[in-house]
């Protein structure tokens, strides 16, 4: 008997399990996945908003407000680089020029610090290869960038360290309430729980309907994106964004944690939920859309296409409450974008939710807040030659686009939970992330993989259960 | 602080023959270090023959052309440091490089850069669809097959005619795979004509010019891809997909030199063959520093490799020696549908009586004739047929040719019937 099950390892599962793990309290996180952070939290532009976007007075304005204001403590305590490289939006004529300064109000309406109107000759002396067309921005100056997949995966091992128990391969299939608990089923196995957190993203909507009278819709959104290699890294230092329209923030081109340029999203709306393919018509919008704001930038050097999803929620705001007819089942649902910006003050939010339902919350003496990680690269020469003399496998280079050493992926797959997949991998030490895409350290990693865990070369898989890579002996 | 007269990056062929090369002028201290755990460098993965036939006058496989160069460097007594990652070099020269047994750090008095090259990915070409296995380069897949004896396939797609592309479709055909074609994304493959025989033909895999892959569908391993016929421009004609049911696809879209560490020195590189500007003795903007090999531009025929590395060790040779070449350096400039020329710059008091010029062209010409001038005198012309992207030219030119010019040396193409 679990005191509280969460369904879904993505970012807001995560960072819930990690908050609740401060308690004594028996936790249990599910997911449908063999790992975590591969739905959303995988596929974003992993920007921190700085919350001038949302409406006033909704749960969105004033969780991106909180939640941006924690993201000096959290990065430092779960070792997930984090940079406030400051954003801007970008107006091209007297109307937009009107709309940032509408955005700035409410952004002060909203308690943002920091927000400032910059004139065409202030904005291009702060990025030189903005359009000239420009003709001022709002600049925000607590906005930031960091990587998405590092914070799940940390959230989740800080979870894990401090005792929340999960499972993966874990896909809900059903929820029946039993003597006032829930029994939450997979195919083949269930938990029982006191309360249920319903985090599981573009499924928040079907995990509802399973216990309680339809309350929402979750529409699925699909942004696509181009990921620059290094070189063009220094083109610009903020993140810079367009005016926003009805349908979203439009494609902005922002700097990554990682020394990358990632431009997107270009969004399409998509009837099936996890269809995360690129077509080349939404590609091409995305880098016009860059192109206003960059002229001269040029996806000739691209490393990466991808698409993410988005759960729109039918309401226009997070829905973060009791399912009506369900007492103690939470939904988390609609979390869109500022979502990761919210994630660590949903976290806070929902745990008031459950204190308020009845959950005995008692401080645990042995929390411990801090994931350890430091990479071989980013190290002094000092340190790297003393990790070399303790364990020599940090001497070998694998992923050499990266400096990845064979000690920091052995690492990334003994932690709890550890990768098991080549993406597993990559997401937690970057190994086959850079420019060659794993061309030359794919093989290698997935040596390193089969003897880590001990199984044969062809069972290791690209990321899903199904992702073979190698179909056989050769003759 | 270790000191060598002579450091090589990079083990395979290139690295191997500058460091031989240099020994054999009588530089005491050479180094080599290769990040594998063997030297050799992509040619033990390419166990196909016809490697060796200009500089050994018999057809080869890749390891066997590998292992004379390792022989000979063995008997030369040059020291190798393997499965040791360089992480940068500066100008003057000092490398830092990485192994178990920790970090090193290294001063030379010539470096000869020889780190080859690398494939277009998927992303370099932007193939729109979805995301799941069964996707890899030419060169990964053929690590898998010939070194680690795995299959990646059992139904194959190859985009992309370039010679790696050819080879794996035969590769994946005699390992018992099916090949559902080549499909090459113009009218002309880049490859070489006789891997279009040997590869293709012979084993009756159809060869599609003009097409390319608009999709790939599946959500975890490959399940079908969209093929495309394409316009001159090589845009998609629409109406013209078809859909191929496969599990694998396999790209041959290019090669791109490794210039990261050149980079970090500073050393300046051309945007057209993506390598060093190089001068007659194959040293780079940096004097002092070499590159030879496919990290300057990608070649087709290892031997050729092999020539410029030899080049380019004598010349680290003589610089640790001292001997200096003063004179102004002159920039080859090409036009007409020649695309680049190595080197890039001559100086003629360096150059040796006869020097050898790599050339290629955008297009195919049946006949056509290479001029080179030189402020408005013609030096010399050389008639040529059959000329195609996928061949390198090599041109030798004698260095009297040269004496009286200054400024640009121009080398253009006369397309057609000679004059």
């Amino acid at each position: 008997m679990y005191d509280v099950a969460i369904i879904g390892a993505g970012v807001i599962g995560t960072a819930i399990a990690r908050e609740l793990s401060r308690y004594n309290l028996k936790i249990v996180i599910l997911d449908k996945e063999n790992d975590v952070s591969v739905g959303t939290s995988k596929a974003n532009s992993g920007i921190i908003h700085a919350g001038f976007d949302p409406e006033e007075n909704t749960l969105m304005a004033k969780l991106n407000e909180e939640g941006n204001k924690m993201f000096d403590t959290i990065s430092e305590e779960l070792s997930v680089p984090f940079k406030r490289n400051g954003s801007l939006v970008v107006a091209f004529d007297d109307e937009q020029l009107e709309h940032i300064n509408k955005l700035k109000q409410r952004g002060i309406n909203n308690g943002i610090p920091g927000l400032k109107i910059l004139s065409k000759e202030e904005l291009l002396k702060k990025e030189k290869s903005i359009s000239q067309e420009a003709k001022g921005a709002l600049f925000a100056e607590t906005a930031g960038i960091i990587d998405p997949m590092l914070l799940t995966i940390s959230f989740m091992e800080n979870a894990v360290m401090n005792g929340a128990e999960y499972f993966l391969n874990f896909e809900v299939k059903s929820i029946k309430k039993e003597d006032g608990n829930y029994r939450v089923a997979s195919q083949n196995n269930s938990v029982i729980a006191k309360y249920v957190i319903n985090a599981a993203g573009v499924f928040a909507d079907k995990i509802h309907d399973m216990v309680a009278e339809p309350a929402f819709k979750i529409n699925t959104r699909r942004g696509q994106y181009f990921l620059l290699d290094k070189e063009e890294g220094k083109v610009i230092s903020s993140t810079l964004f367009p005016c926003p329209s009805k349908i979203g923030k439009g494609i902005l081109v922002a700097p990554t944690i990682h020394g990358n340029v990632i431009l997107g999203p270009a969004s399409d709306d998509i009837p099936e939920r996890e269809d995360v393919g690129t077509t080349e018509e939404i590609l091409n919008k995305a880098r016009t859309g860059a192109r206003l704001l960059i002229p001269k930038i040029t996806t000739r050097n691209n490393i990466r296409n991808f698409s993410g999803m988005r759960a729109e929620p039918s309401t226009d705001d997070f829905i973060i409450k009791e399912a009506a007819g369900a007492p103690n089942f939470i939904d988390v649902a609609g979390i869109k974008s500022p979502g990761l910006t919210a994630a660590p003050a949903i976290s806070l939010y929902v745990v008031s939710i459950l204190k308020e339902k009845g959950l005995a919350l008692n401080k645990k003496e042995s929390f411990n807040p801090i994931v350890k990680r430091k990479f071989f690269i980013e190290m002094t020469e000092e340190e790297q030659s003393v990790l070399i003399k303790k364990n020599s496998l940090y001497g070998r280079i694998i992923c050499r686009c990266e400096n990845i050493t064979e000690g920091d992926i052995v690492d990334a797959i003994s932690r709890k939970p550890g990768a098991t997949t080549m993406d597993g991998v990559k997401r937690r030490c970057r190994a086959g992330m850079g420019r060659c895409q794993g061309g030359f350290c794919g093989p290698k990693v997935q040596q390193i993989i089969a003897r880590e865990l001990n199984k044969p070369l062809e069972e290791i898989v690209l990321e899903k259960k199904l992702s073979y890579i190698l179909t056989g002996k050769s003759k | 602080m270790e000191k060598y007269d002579i450091v090589i990056i990079g083990g395979g062929p290139a690295g191997l023959g500058a460091a031989i090369e240099a020994k054999k002028q009588g530089i005491t201290k050479v180094l080599v270090i290769e990040r594998d755990i063997e030297l050799g460098g992509i040619l033990q993965q390419c166990i196909h023959n016809g490697f060796g036939l200009h500089i050994f006058n018999e057809e080869l496989t890749g390891p066997e052309y590998a292992q004379r160069f390792i022989d000979m460097a063995r008997e030369e007594n040059i020291d190798i440091l393997l499965d040791t990652i360089v992480i940068s070099i500066s100008k003057d020269k000092k490398i830092k490089a990485m192994n178990t047994t920790g970090v090193l750090n290294i001063e030379a008095k010539a470096i000869v850069l020889a780190m080859g090259c690398r494939e277009k990915t998927r992303s370099s070409i932007a193939i729109p669809g979805d995301r799941p296995a069964g996707v890899f380069t030419a060169g990964a897949a053929q690590r898998y097959i010939n070194i680690e004896g795995y299959m990646v396939g059992k139904k194959v797609i190859v985009l992309g005619a370039g010679d790696i592309g050819m080879i794996m479709a035969r590769r994946i055909v005699l390992e018992g795979g099916e090949v559902l074609a080549v499909l090459a994304r113009g009218s002309i493959v880049k490859g070489l004509t006789r891997n279009i025989v040997q590869c293709l033909d012979h084993y009756n895999i159809p060869l599609l010019y003009n097409h390319n892959i608009t999709k790939i569908t599946g959500k975890e391993r490959v399940e079908s891809v969209t093929v495309a016929q394409t316009d001159e421009k090589k845009e998609v004609i629409p109406g013209t997909e078809k859909v191929y049911e496969c599990d694998t696809v396999l790209l041959s879209v290019g090669l791109i030199p490794e210039n990261e560490l050149s980079r970090i020195a500073g050393i300046e590189i051309d945007r057209k063959t993506s390598g060093p500007f190089v001068n007659e003795s194959m040293e780079t903007s940096i004097p002092g520093i070499f590159a030879c090999g496919n990290v300057v531009h990608v070649h087709d025929v290892v031997d050729f490799v092999t020539e410029e590395s030899r080049r380019a060790g004598a010349n680290a040779a003589r610089f640790v020696k001292g001997e200096k070449s003063e004179s102004e350096s002159m920039n080859t400039i090409v036009s007409g549908g020649i695309t680049y020329c190595v080197p890039h710059r001559i100086r003629y008091s360096a150059m040796p009586d006869k020097l050898d010029l790599f050339m290629r062209v955008e297009n195919k010409y049946d006949k056509a004739t290479i001029v080179i001038n030189n402020q408005g005198n013609e030096l010399v012309r050389f008639k040529k047929t059959n000329l195609t992207p996928g061949e390198m030219i090599k041109q030798s030119v004698k260095k009297s040719l040269f004496e009286k010019a200054k400024g640009d040396i121009e080398i253009t193409l006369e397309v057609g019937g000679s004059k």
